[in-house]
């Protein structure tokens, strides 16, 4: 693991819905190089897919003039990952769905985003940019050394 | 960049003699599969579909948009006292789908013989 220690990575992608696709992708084939398990690197897929949705719908709000940004830090034993966007951030805390509301109509049946992103990564945090701009997510996975 | 996402319709029998609609979906389920996943299953004739079985085999991706798309599914069985089964989710979505409580009211099942069983 220690060839990882330092190593980053970079993407930018489109705010076009479908190239969550490429970061999900890229953060797949960093986290199997680390030896990460198969059901984290699914785990992982998931929660940095819906981050860069969140980024590109939300805050970008889909102008294909503004990219996101994915930047993934291979540290020794974890990865993190941040998703930049140029939105004001995220001013609201992930709310575990209630599927019974739903399914009454009394809640949307999307924004499950934010809620998948914190419960499949070990650490997830929003931080909104100064001015308006440059705000991120910071999401941290860590190898299961125990499991390895 | 998305996969399209393609949706067929069987109609089999169950093991125990009940008609079973069974929608069977391929590639990614996201915000743009709507006609794909709502609309192929608000084809069914309502009188008589009692029973809708989703097939998750060949799908590779779903996002919470997705998701979101089979919860109304859920919503629209639930008002027109239909029952909603799945089989074919990978180990991560059956987890996923667990997660945000579509279990309590869509039952998950290995395969499509495990489903049939039971219905």
């Amino acid at each position: 693991m220690s060839d990882f220690k330092s190593t980053k990575v970079e993407v930018r992608l489109p705010s076009r819905m479908g190239f969550e696709k490429v970061a999900m992708s890229t953060a797949a084939a960093v986290a199997k190089l680390m030896g990460f398990r198969e059901d984290r690197v699914e785990d992982l897929k998931t929660a940095v897919a819906e981050a860069c949705i969140n980024a590109i719908e939300h805050g970008n709000r889909l102008n294909e003039k503004l990219s996101v940004g994915v930047v993934l830090s291979a540290g020794a034993d974890s990865l993190e990952i941040k998703v930049l966007d140029d939105g004001k951030g995220m001013t609201r805390q992930p709310v575990k769905p209630d599927i019974d509301r739903k399914m009454h109509g009394e809640e949307d049946p999307r924004g499950m985003g934010m809620f998948l992103i914190q419960a499949l990564v070990d650490e997830a945090e929003w931080v909104a940019g100064t001015e308006g701009k440059s705000s991120y997510v910071r999401l941290l996975i860590r190898l299961d050394k125990a499991m390895e | 960049m998305q996969s399209e996402t393609k949706a067929r319709v069987d109609q089999l029998t169950s093991p125990a003699g009940h008609p079973v609609a069974v929608l069977r979906f391929e590639g990614d389920i996201a915000s743009t599969s709507k006609e794909a996943v709502l609309g192929t299953y608000q084809a069914l004739p309502k009188e008589t579909t009692r029973l809708v079985l989703l097939d998750f085999t060949k799908v590779d991706y779903i996002n919470s948009s997705g998701i979101a798309l089979v919860i109304q599914m859920m919503i629209e069985a639930s008002n027109s006292a239909q029952k909603i089964s799945a089989f074919g989710l990978s180990p991560h979505f059956t987890k996923v789908f667990t997660m945000v409580g579509i279990t309590k009211y869509a039952a998950l099942f290995p395969s499509q013989a495990e489903a049939m069983a039971a219905l």
